[in-house]
């Protein structure tokens, strides 16, 4: 009960830390109440915290919406990502296992390429209302998911070195 | 609609108020009045100010920024003085950029800060102020709000009439405020006469980079040059200076220096010296001077000893300088926007004094000479007066413009700004100031564009205006509004150290170049680990240097193993968020020194000498996210004997 009271203190300060330091300052105050409600249908989901979730149709809210991969991945592209994931996403993602934040091995067989896209584009979104982002925040110790400010095209660099990770 | 909501918003404040103070003082007041001055200076929350003012320290040696009309204080921008919070002049990066030919100067005295211009307009590139003391001049970048050059001036001392641009930003100036013997030499105080020499330095600005060099200095005769302005519009080329002490007295000043009827105002045809020099003329003269820039890709400053400097004799250059006679010690020397009026503010005067630049050019033309000073023309007061505001107030000191006609004057003894017209030279308006104000400071104000809404006057005694804190009080501004026939005072706002004199502009000339971060891929810092594969520690005899990340929440290393005492440890410390408003910073138990306060993407680097055994820990000590308080690490610290190898970790491995 402790810990689950830990991780509460945890979501809710990181939510308006996030809030506060957002610059989604016209969605603000309807965020704000929102996060109320989330902490009620959240509270069910606690105990799911060990299970790994896979849903490949889900695809997170952010400026992405559908992404096509070519049949054979695109080595220098893949190259490229690989180049920008160590110095953008490192410090808290190793390639192969759990660190800060989850391994990216396997990840395109747990989330749809969409939702990838959209958590590295718009974490601060996401993990207030994506279910998928919340359960993370909650498993990784209230470590958000940062936004390091990477264009589309860099994003989809890193997610064709993705393919790669298997 | 907006602008309802926040009439709305403050008729709620106002009447919060009311109905929080219900005494029958209050009722008394003049509601009607004080409601719209509250008005006038709310700016809701959430909303944003209309203007920059970017408000000197004076004796702090530093620079704020205030937004007006609200008055509210978003940024000290260090500038001569070190500061603990920002780790400026304590950290290894910044410690060159306070570099001067004395050695390392902690701290200065800044005054007359002035906005780079284009055309005679406010560009909002690069803002330039003068310390007084060291004589310097700083420019600080308006897109990361950061010093980033300090140029020391040699052949000078108390640097006052400083830091005015042209028109074109073609040059900083800066004028001395004491003569001295130039060059510095061993001699007897009182054969001061004659003997001792006041420069005026032309300091050019890159027009790319703003990178300052000293141009040329003219050696002036031995009187006090207190402050100057640059000509506009037609009097573009020409640069003027108020003098007092044309006595040349040494001792007893407040006395001795007051004897002249009139003192003068030089004005310089810069132009034609920049001609001279440019055909070869001038001499070069051995001198010592700091150059100390900052390199934004580096995040590292250098300073350079400079060696020599071309000095200009004026006597050299036929029609390059004369001295118009003005009454009495003035301090201000200020044009109007369309560079005919020239305003001398004669401090122990009655009246205010205005010379027409048109009547100057055609007494010099006609060579109508009054004498000279050590080979400078001096022209007849009657032949160049344009015009005097008679008895406006006791002690003026300074005069600025709205560009609708009209100047605006400070008096310091009677307290008081008054608002008189150009060319008719009649009062229009006064107002009490509280108390005690010095200059004066309209956005725009000292260019071809005022922009004429609001005045900001920065005051020298506060007594009365706030709760008391003790024997120090606080230091203030007021804020009127100038749209009007009659001014309105709005606003009292505390400020820091004494704000001797401020430049302000439209926000929205600045306020979209602002920098949100620094791009780890442009970081060239020479010590920067830009991932976790490029943090490690080395060992340089009893030199270590830890290459070290920071991002939400951890250090990278966090353990380190293996130094020793007597060991100097630099950390070299990189923060790799590429968010806005997301830096980190650092401190070490026992570090002889500041915290680091690293923005996204920029290195810092402090030194830690430990002197103890033992496993020290050091944090991060600005609250950075929900596991701040978990962002910390430790140093073993073995003893100098000890034959511990160095290791590093982040994490069980």
């Amino acid at each position: 009960m402790k810990t689950i009271l830990k991780v509460w203190t945890l979501l809710l300060i990181s939510s308006f830390v996030l809030i506060s330091c957002g610059e989604n300052d016209k969605k603000k105050e309807p965020e704000k109440i929102k996060i109320k409600t989330h902490k009620k249908v959240e509270s069910k989901k606690i105990d799911k915290k060990n299970k790994i979730i896979v849903d490949l149709n889900n695809k997170g809210i952010g400026p992405v919406t559908s992404i096509t991969f070519e049949p054979t991945i695109n080595t220098s592209l893949a190259a490229k990502g690989e180049k920008l994931y160590k110095v953008k996403c490192s410090a808290c993602h190793k390639p192969t296992k759990k660190f800060i934040g989850p391994a990216p091995t396997g990840v395109l067989k747990r989330r749809s390429p969409e939702w990838v896209m959209n958590m590295i584009l718009n974490p601060e979104e996401m993990i207030i209302k994506d279910p998928i982002a919340k359960q993370l925040l909650i498993d990784y110790n209230g470590s958000p998911m940062e936004n390091q400010n990477l264009t589309e095209q860099e994003a989809r660099s890193i997610l064709e070195y993705f393919r790669t990770l298997k | 609609m907006k602008k309802t909501i926040n009439i709305l918003v403050a008729l709620v404040i106002v009447a919060g108020l009311f109905s929080c103070n219900n005494s029958e003082s209050t009722s008394n007041n003049q509601g009607a009045l004080s409601s719209s001055a509250a008005e006038k200076v709310y700016v809701a929350p959430g909303e944003l100010d209309e203007y920059y003012a970017f408000i000197s320290g004076g004796f702090s040696g530093q620079l704020a920024v205030y937004g007006l009309p609200s008055g509210r204080l978003f940024k000290v921008i260090p500038v001569f003085s070190q500061d603990a919070e920002k780790a400026w002049g304590y950290n290894e990066e910044t410690k060159p950029m306070l570099n001067t030919s004395h050695g390392f100067i902690p701290w200065d005295d800044s005054h007359h800060p002035d906005i780079s211009q284009t055309n005679g307009e406010l560009d909002g590139r690069w803002i330039f102020i003068n310390g007084n003391n060291t004589p310097r001049i700083a420019k600080i970048d308006l897109t990361t709000f950061e010093t980033t050059e300090i140029i020391e001036v040699p052949n000078s001392a108390g640097n006052h009439s400083s830091s005015f641009v042209t028109e074109n930003t073609e040059y900083v100036v800066a004028g001395t405020r004491f003569s001295i013997p130039i060059p510095q030499r061993d001699m007897p105080i009182n054969e001061y006469k004659g003997n001792f020499k006041g420069a005026l330095t032309f300091i050019s600005v890159d027009p790319e980079e703003g990178h300052m060099d000293i141009k040329f200095q003219i050696i002036m005769p031995g009187f006090n040059y207190d402050l100057s302005h640059p000509g506009r519009g037609k009097s573009h080329g020409w640069f003027f200076f108020t003098t007092y002490n044309t006595e040349e007295a040494h001792t007893l000043m407040e006395v001795n220096s007051s004897q002249n009827d009139k003192d003068f105002i030089a004005a310089i045809n810069w132009k034609k010296i920049e001609e001279y020099v440019n055909n070869g003329g001038g001499t070069k003269m051995p001198a010592n001077y700091a150059h100390n820039v900052y390199d934004e890709s580096t995040h590292t400053a250098t300073s350079t000893m400079k060696k020599e400097v071309l000095v200009v004799n004026p006597s050299e250059v036929p029609g390059a300088v004369y001295l118009l006679p003005t009454p009495k010690s003035p301090h201000g020397c200020d044009v109007d926007p369309s560079g005919e009026y020239i305003v001398g503010n004669g401090k122990l005067s009655a009246n205010l004094t205005i010379h027409s630049f048109t009547k100057m050019l055609d007494a010099i033309e006609n060579e109508k000479f009054a004498g000279d000073a050590y080979g400078i023309p001096i022209l007849n007061f009657e032949d160049v007066l344009a015009g005097v505001v008679e008895q406006p107030g006791l002690g003026p000191l300074h005069t600025e413009f709205d560009g609708k006609g009209n100047a605006y004057t400070t008096f310091f003894i009677s307290s008081e700004v008054v608002k008189w017209k150009l060319g008719t030279w009649e009062v229009i308006d006064r107002k009490p100031t509280y108390y005690s104000v010095g200059h004066l400071m309209i956005p725009g104000g000292n260019s071809r564009k005022p922009f004429g809404k609001y005045v900001v006057a920065m005051n020298k005694i506060t007594k009365d205006r706030y709760l008391p804190t003790g024997p120090e009080v606080t230091q203030s501004a007021q804020l009127y509004d100038i749209t009007g026939e009659k001014m309105e005072l709005l606003l009292d706002f505390p400020t820091i150290g004494e704000p001797h004199y401020a430049a302000g502009i439209p926000a929205d000339i600045v306020a979209k170049n602002s920098k949100k971060l620094y791009k780890l891929e442009e970081n060239m810092h020479p010590y920067a680990a830009k991932n976790d594969d490029e943090t490690r520690v080395e060992r340089n005899g009893k030199e270590v240097h830890i290459y070290m990340t920071m991002i939400r929440s951890h250090f990278s290393p966090d353990n380190i193993e293996g130094v020793k005492v007597g060991d100097k440890v630099y950390f070299h410390v990189t923060n790799l968020e590429q968010d806005y408003d997301v830096p980190h910073g650092v401190s070490m138990i026992g570090a002889n020194t500041s915290e680091l306060l690293i923005m996204p993407g920029q290195t810092e680097t402090f030194v830690w000498e430990p002197k103890q055994v033992g496993v020290w820990p050091f944090y991060c000590t600005d609250f950075c996210s929900a596991l701040h308080q978990e962002m910390q690490g430790y140093v073993r610290v073995s003893p100098a004997s000890s034959n511990i190898e160095l290791k590093w970790s982040l994490g069980e491995d």
